[in-house]
């Protein structure tokens, strides 16, 4: 942990790009004010060349700048400066990226404006973050390409755009879990709707935005509507004369177009709506397949009429007919995923039937009669004439199965043998903890250089702390014992109680003092009162604290003592007031390996098993803030309080390994997570020893949103003193 | 001076579509004398179900909708001041039972849990209400019949019903009726032809697929049936199910598009 006071300069505060020429400000350092004096006349050859070298090739030096400078000479003081600090933000990242964008710089700008050309290092430098270097390097050379789909020259549309959109759009229409993704084309493996990148085939981009949703409408009707086979056709035996044969490719794109004809009248009988849709994208049909229609046009047509048409097609020797929504179609790939499938499903409502026949004793028995499926869509088995309803995962699966096969086979029906009900069970499940195992959850990160978030780029995983010794809990309270009577005495009187409130215009008894005054009032000729009821009213403290608790390598020993303590502390003290609250450790290894430790959920007692993950709280690794404070707020969220509280104990400033998250960067993704938990109503707070804290925690959490303690060993006996002021 | 209010029973038949089995086994739970709890989804038609039982059983309905602030006073009754006196005036529940109607709590989950255990006693073989600010014990007479309902569907953990609660009823379950019938519903409520109302169930289908996935609750029978009213209002249709479906479903921005689009699709 470096603990050196940071030195922040207006820029870096606030991430904020502005061109050297405008600064105006009177509180410009002295640096700037001399730069101010030459402001607005360019840079000659040599001074970009200066500047290039600083922030480019500070470690390789096998590149001269000189060609770069020469280059940039030609454009405005403005623009030079922009250059410079996109190039020395893409360096940052990646030198290679700041080279290019330097050179490409006077060709850009020929084409982009201000905007245009941040919006390009900004592609650029996502395109790094998604696809590494050379996808880099092909979006920035691509500067026609990416200007002209900037200006809506070319009327494109982008998957990333309507991938949100589109994906609860086929969740609606599918009612399982279709994945949306990119690929090369459209097509589909009966699990995965594959869509290209983009698309631009058609006139304008909302036009381009409605082929996506008729190409993904066809490709989900194509698993919805059986064109993989049924229990009754077997699409590769079908298609046998053609695969792996010269003809393969006519006869693929000849059956997608005889199916997407089918399909259409079978989305139409249904969703007349998304046909009117299709039919626009489509327009009129291709003559070639104008006989055809009397026969597939019918929501009654099945595969079997495609199969017999199909034949007849490819005799025909004419070329497939284009279609303006094609799809492409992969029997081998979308069978093997869907014979997995089916032989998932069908293992789930198995397991399921053998749990509920064993539950009701007769497991040993085998069945004359098989069961059979209700009608209504596999929520109810009837099995030896009595009705089961299956669980809700067997009834999913069993849907499922229904929709690829028209019906839940009856060799599934034959309960898997003994053994419990086990829902969650998966082929390759069982995964044990190891590094190159899929990330729990996954997280934006905020590049203040750049002004945008990185998609996706903390990696975080979630575990429970090992529980530790018994034994430290009951030890820690020993020691403590008259501090803790104490802390609970005070918190005892802040908890919410019930009163009742008298002299109420309503209320569930009569208050008598308010009747025998209003009576007198009347005597007495006054306008009596009405209010002469009492109210029974409870102040329910309706409060959520999330304790976030630094496991970083740095707490290691003294800090870490003082954490268990305090905590230990904490949960007597909250456990008289009775708020709901959780406590999590996070650490970290670069940002593919951000760790949260379980100690205490927010449903879980104040009971052994918690004491024991107190005791086990320990120094890990390193501090990345932002995504463990985006990581708990979700978490803090999810409670039904009126009020959320997020503390943090921790003994430094974010800090991460090889990266540049020590710096102002993890400082700046710290401060921005905070704010989005601000956003939400979630109120942070940190409790610190870093005596240089000041310096930055002012920046990150607000004026008087933090504590700084001078002696560590403080924390423990501080700490429910500080609860009590944020919480009450 | 008598302020309690006078009950009376049902004159005209609701429309209630019965789905399965629930007609006889309240029929039978009512000759019993034992209460019924009543499960389902918001919009499902529970509350139409206790009217048209009440009205096939002649009784008259108590119905009384659950709120956090419920008291216990505002079911069992209070004295109130009139002139120089007090006058007890009976709550909701203590006139249901006096009169032998059927009381029907909904959303028992949202009245405060100290509220809920005076229906104890009532919901168990005693089948007494204790008026304790009379000293009064009053006997429900085997007429009488309580009847509450509730929404697993809601996740809070502060909405759930405590066992000691729920152990003392008749449960039923009720969920959208199966596509068809449905349809049958909503044209025969929303006065519109049966293929308008088998596009608005579809609707209504799409939008359950997204429960979980951005969306707390698809739509219910009744929000179908809002947007058929509108349709046979002279409505046309997408503005129909766009305000009576997709905006009431929710707020959020990137989901109401996704609505939007599940309603082109019908349409």
């Amino acid at each position: 942990m470096t603990s050196s006071p940071p030195s922040f300069s207006a820029r870096c505060l606030f991430g904020q790009f502005r061109p050297e020429g405008s600064y105006s400000s009177p509180t410009d350092n002295p640096e700037d004010l001399r730069r101010k004096a030459g402001a607005n006349r360019r840079l000659f050859g040599d001074e970009l060349e200066t500047r290039l070298d600083e922030v480019l090739f500070a470690s390789h030096s096998h590149r001269s700048a000189t060609k770069l400078a020469l280059g940039l000479e030609a454009l405005n003081r403005s623009q030079q400066e922009r250059v410079l600090h996109w190039a020395a933000v893409a360096a940052g990242t990646y030198a290679e990226i700041g080279y290019q964008i330097a050179t490409f710089a006077p060709r850009a700008f020929m084409l982009l404006d201000d905007g245009g050309f941040d919006a390009w290092v900004l592609a650029g430098l996502d395109a790094y973050d998604r696809h590494g270097g050379r996808a880099a390097m092909d979006l920035l050379r691509d500067i026609e390409g990416f200007s002209a789909g900037r200006n809506g020259a070319r009327p494109v549309a982008k998957f990333t755009d309507i991938e949100a959109r589109l994906g609860r759009f086929i969740q609606g229409l599918a009612g399982r879990p279709l994945n949306l993704a990119v690929g090369t084309c459209a097509w589909t493996d009966s699990e995965t709707i594959f869509l290209p990148p983009e698309q631009d085939s058609l006139f304008d981009a909302a036009a381009n935005r409605r082929l996506y949703k008729v190409q993904a409408a066809i490709l989900w009707a194509q698993s919805r509507f059986g064109s993989f086979g049924s229990a009754s056709v077997d699409l590769e035996t079908s298609l046998a004369p053609w695969l792996g044969k010269a003809e393969e490719e006519r006869a693929l794109i000849w059956f997608a177009a005889l199916e997407s004809v089918r399909l259409e009248a079978c989305i139409a009988f249904e969703l007349s709506g998304l046909a009117t849709e299709i039919a626009a994208v489509r327009g009129a049909w291709p003559d070639s397949l104008l006989p055809l229609l009397p026969r597939l046009f019918r929501p009654q047509a099945t595969l079997s009429d495609t199969l017999e048409l199909l034949p007849l097609c490819l005799l025909g020797g004419e070329d497939a007919p284009r279609l303006a929504h094609a799809v492409r179609f992969d029997p081998a790939a979308a069978q093997r995923i869907r014979a997995a499938r089916i032989l998932r499903d069908m293992k789930t409502v198995q397991r399921a039937i053998s749990a509920l026949k064993g539950s009701s004793g007769r497991s040993g028995e085998h069945d004359e009669s098989l069961p059979s499926l209700a009608t209504d869509a596999g929520a109810y088995l009837s099995l030896e004439g009595e009705a089961l309803v299956l669980p809700p995962e067997a009834r999913a699966a069993a849907q499922s199965l229904v929709q690829d096969l028209g019906e839940v086979p009856p060799e599934c029906l034959v309960p898997a043998g003994p053994g419990p009900w086990q829902p969650t069970e998966r082929e390759g499940g069982g995964e044990d903890f190891a590094s190159d195992r899929q990330a729990d959850y996954r997280y934006d990160e905020w590049d203040y250089r750049r002004r945008a978030y990185r998609k996706g780029w903390c990696h975080l995983f979630e575990t429970e702390v090992e529980p530790g010794d018994r034994a430290y809990v009951a030890a820690v309270r020993q020691r403590h014992s008259a501090l803790i009577k104490q802390i609970r005495r005070r918190f005892e009187m802040l908890r919410g109680e019930n009163r009742m409130l008298g002299r109420q215009p309503e209320g569930e008894e009569v208050d008598l003092d308010a009747v025998v005054d209003a009576i007198a009032d009347r005597r007495g000729g006054l306008e009596p009162t009405a209010r002469l009821f009492c109210r029974r009213v409870r102040n329910q403290r309706s409060l959520a604290a999330m304790f976030m608790v630094d496991m970083s390598g740095s707490t290691k020993g003294w800090v870490n003592e003082a954490e268990r303590e305090a905590l230990v502390m904490l949960s007597e003290a909250i456990e008289s007031l009775g708020d709901a609250y959780a406590i999590y450790g996070f650490s970290g290894w670069t940002r593919t390996r951000s760790d949260i430790y379980r100690i205490k959920r927010f449903d879980e007692a104040y009971d052994e098993a918690v004491k024991a993950r107190i005791a086990a709280v320990e120094a890990k690794d390193y501090t990345r803030m932002g995504v463990a404070i985006r990581h708990l707020t979700a978490l803090l969220l999810r409670q039904p309080a009126r009020h959320r509280l997020l503390i943090t104990l921790s003994d430094g400033r974010p800090d991460d390994f090889g990266d540049e998250y020590r710096g102002h960067y993890g400082i700046e993704d710290t401060r921005r997570a905070l704010q989005e938990a601000r956003e939400q109503g979630v109120r942070s707070y940190c409790i610190t020893i870093d005596s240089h804290g000041a310096d930055y925690l002012a920046h990150m959490y607000g004026a008087a949103r933090f504590t700084v303690l001078d002696d560590v060993r403080k924390l423990p006996l501080k700490i429910a003193d500080i609860y009590r002021r944020l919480a009450s | 001076m008598n302020l309690s209010p006078e009950l009376s029973q049902p004159v005209d038949e609701p429309y209630y579509q019965p789905i399965a089995n629930e007609v006889a086994l309240f029929e039978a739970s009512h000759a019993r004398r034992l209460p019924v709890l009543l499960k389902g989804p918001t919009g499902c038609g529970k509350t139409r179900f206790v009217e048209y039982m009440a009205w096939r059983l002649k009784r008259p309905l108590v119905t009384v909708a659950c709120h956090d602030d419920l008291t216990t006073a505002d079911l069992v009754g209070r004295y109130l001041i009139v002139g120089n006196e007090t006058v007890w005036v009976d709550g909701p529940l203590t006139a249901a039972v006096r009169a032998g109607a059927i009381c029907y709590l909904d959303e028992i989950v949202e009245a405060r849990k100290d509220t809920i255990v005076v229906i104890h006693p009532l919901a168990d073989a005693r089948r007494v209400l204790a008026v304790d600010k009379r000293g009064e014990m009053v006997a429900a007479p085997d007429s009488f019949m309580l009847v509450v309902s509730y929404n697993p569907g809601y996740q809070s953990v502060l909405k759930e019903i405590k066992p000691s609660t729920r152990q003392r009823f008749v449960a039923l379950d009720f969920d959208y009726p199966e596509a068809a019938v449905e349809a049958g519903i909503v044209g025969r409520e929303g006065g519109v032809d049966f293929e308008t109302a088998r596009r608005l169930v579809k609707l209504g289908e799409l939008t359950r697929n997204l429960k979980g996935a951005g969306l707390d609750e698809g739509a219910s029978t009744r929000l179908l049936v809002h947007a058929a009213q509108l349709i046979a209002a002279g409505i046309e249709p997408q503005a129909a199910c766009t305000a009576a479906v997709a905006r009431a479903l929710c707020d959020d921005p990137d989901m109401n598009g996704t609505l939007d689009d599940l309603v082109a699709a019908v349409f």
